[in-house]
């Protein structure tokens, strides 16, 4: 069983409108890169042109920030869920 | 893992409730988690909410009517039509009125025993430590990066709990930052999105309920930690997607790294938070792209004339069944591949709502070699106000 990578509500619209996407993965890193693969208008908001995760978006490993793991390198197994969490704003207006 | 609530130390002034107070919050009094002594802690506690409109509208309803002796309105913007969708403390007769006034006479209304201060101010860093140094508990229902970063950062400086929520069209965060021993927001995102990335809810939408669901939810910690009872949600970011009905939550740490509540703070006063997130003025900046435009007046004075124009709406579909001009409709993101319907040849002119979508998609235009194209200066909405009026806005 593939790993589920949560696709937020800000970048649904560069990963065809989905909430979610499965992928086989050894690696957090590796999960992402396969869904940046899949969608590649999602990669410039989610990767710096050198290919670094952008410190404005958050990935977590099931309930834990993967900063606090291995980062990308955290290793996950099947049936593991990636979300990507980036900052909102909204409320008053 | 949750935290024990911790009691927000509120400076016990009132040690008593009315006959009248006692009836009216009955139903609180009867639990032995409120109780006297946790309606005495409401009674006695200041509560600043940062932001009357869509969260700040059920947090003023709910926390006036369970009793917040005092509560702190601080929005400097004025009631509209568009807000009336989700902000359910305004009525119709409010449009036009300043927010936090038409806020206190909802919410003076609701109960007269609290009271109510009101700041006509847009939050800035000179102002903010004055702002929230009288108040137990501060609320950030804001919505755009700066004010959300000064919030968080007063709010350590002054040792503040601050009951975080946020929202983009269906979906929701909610935690509380600033607890003693509990994460911040920058050690949540220590730098904010660049601008642009993002869009507002001006420009993404929201449905109108949820801000009302994510409000209550911070109402109720506010509550909670007013009292000190139950787990709040220190250290755990609450996400709610309203489309899937699912709620989750993720852990938060305290980043010992932290530039303003690590253990070697960089961030020891407040700083300029518009320079910090890249934005200068209220407003996400204006598109910097300049391309050539043509005003609504002209357009028409040249259709008139029978000028062969032709029409490229690069809004979205669901846009274009609201009001349109006729246009050909190209969103702005399919516009790359769908290139081959435009003719180089003809002379086009690109609008959007507003026209920023469509200056964009000039400039992309122009680079692909298109010479004979203007951007519809203002879009629709000038449209609306400069040729008809009967094109409604939105």
């Amino acid at each position: 069983m593939p790993v589920k990578v949560i696709i937020p509500t800000p970048l649904r619209p560069f990963a065809g409108k989905r909430d979610s996407a499965e992928f086989p993965a050894a690696t957090v890193g590796e999960a992402l890169g396969n869904l940046t693969k899949e969608f590649g208008e999602l990669r410039k908001h989610l990767f710096t042109e050198d290919g670094k995760l952008r410190s404005f978006v958050n990935v977590y490993l099931n309930d834990e920030d993967i900063r606090y793991l291995g980062k990308e390198e955290t290793p996950v197994k099947d049936g593991d869920v990636v979300s990507i969490v980036p900052s909102i704003a909204g409320g008053r207006s | 893992m949750a935290t024990k609530t911790q009691t927000v130390d509120t400076k016990a002034q009132f040690t008593n409730l009315s006959k009248d107070e006692i009836l009216r919050y009955s139903r609180h009094l009867i639990m032995p988690e409120v109780g006297m002594e946790g309606q005495l802690k409401l009674k006695n506690a200041k509560v600043l909410l940062i932001g009357t409109g869509g969260l700040g509208a059920p947090l003023g309803l709910y926390l006036a009517a369970a009793g917040v002796g005092k509560l702190g309105l601080v929005d400097f913007d004025v009631v509209d039509s568009t807000n009336l969708q989700r902000q359910v403390t305004f009525g119709a007769q409010d449009v036009g009125k300043p927010k936090a006034l038409a806020a206190k006479n909802r919410l003076s209304s609701l109960n007269s025993d609290i009271e109510i201060e009101t700041f006509e101010t847009k939050l800035e860093s000179s102002n903010a430590l004055e702002l929230f140094k009288d108040f137990d508990i501060i609320v950030d229902g804001t919505d755009n990066f700066p004010t959300r970063y000064l919030v968080n950062d007063a709010c350590i400086l002054l040792g503040k709990p601050n009951v975080y929520g946020s929202i983009f069209r269906f979906e929701g965060q909610v935690t509380v930052f600033g607890a003693p021993d509990g994460p911040c927001y920058r050690c949540l995102y220590p730098e904010p999105p660049p601008p642009g990335l993002v869009p507002s809810c001006a420009e993404g939408g929201v449905l109108g309920v949820l801000p009302g669901i994510v409000g209550s939810i911070q109402a109720m910690e506010t509550i909670k930690l007013i009292i000190g009872r139950g787990d709040s949600l220190v250290g755990r970011l609450l996400l709610f997607d309203a489309l899937a009905m699912k709620f989750r939550e993720l852990k938060l740490r305290k980043n010992p790294n932290c530039p303003v509540c690590g253990t070697n703070p960089t961030i020891t006063k407040l700083i300029d938070y518009y320079e910090f997130c890249g934005v200068r003025g209220e407003e996400a900046p204006a598109s910097d792209i300049h391309v050539p435009e043509i005003t609504p007046r002209e357009m028409k004075s040249r259709l008139d004339r029978g000028d062969d124009l032709f029409i490229l709406d690069v809004r979205e579909p669901h846009e274009y069944q609201i009001c349109n001009l006729n246009g050909h409709l190209i969103p702005l993101g399919e516009l790359p591949r769908r290139v081959h319907e435009l003719d180089t040849s003809k002379e086009i002119i690109a609008h959007c709502r507003s026209g920023k979508r469509s200056a964009e998609a000039v400039d992309f235009l122009r680079k692909a070699g298109f010479r004979k194209i203007l951007n519809l200066k203002g879009g629709i909405l000038a449209w609306s106000d400069e040729v008809d009026p009967s094109v409604p806005k939105y």
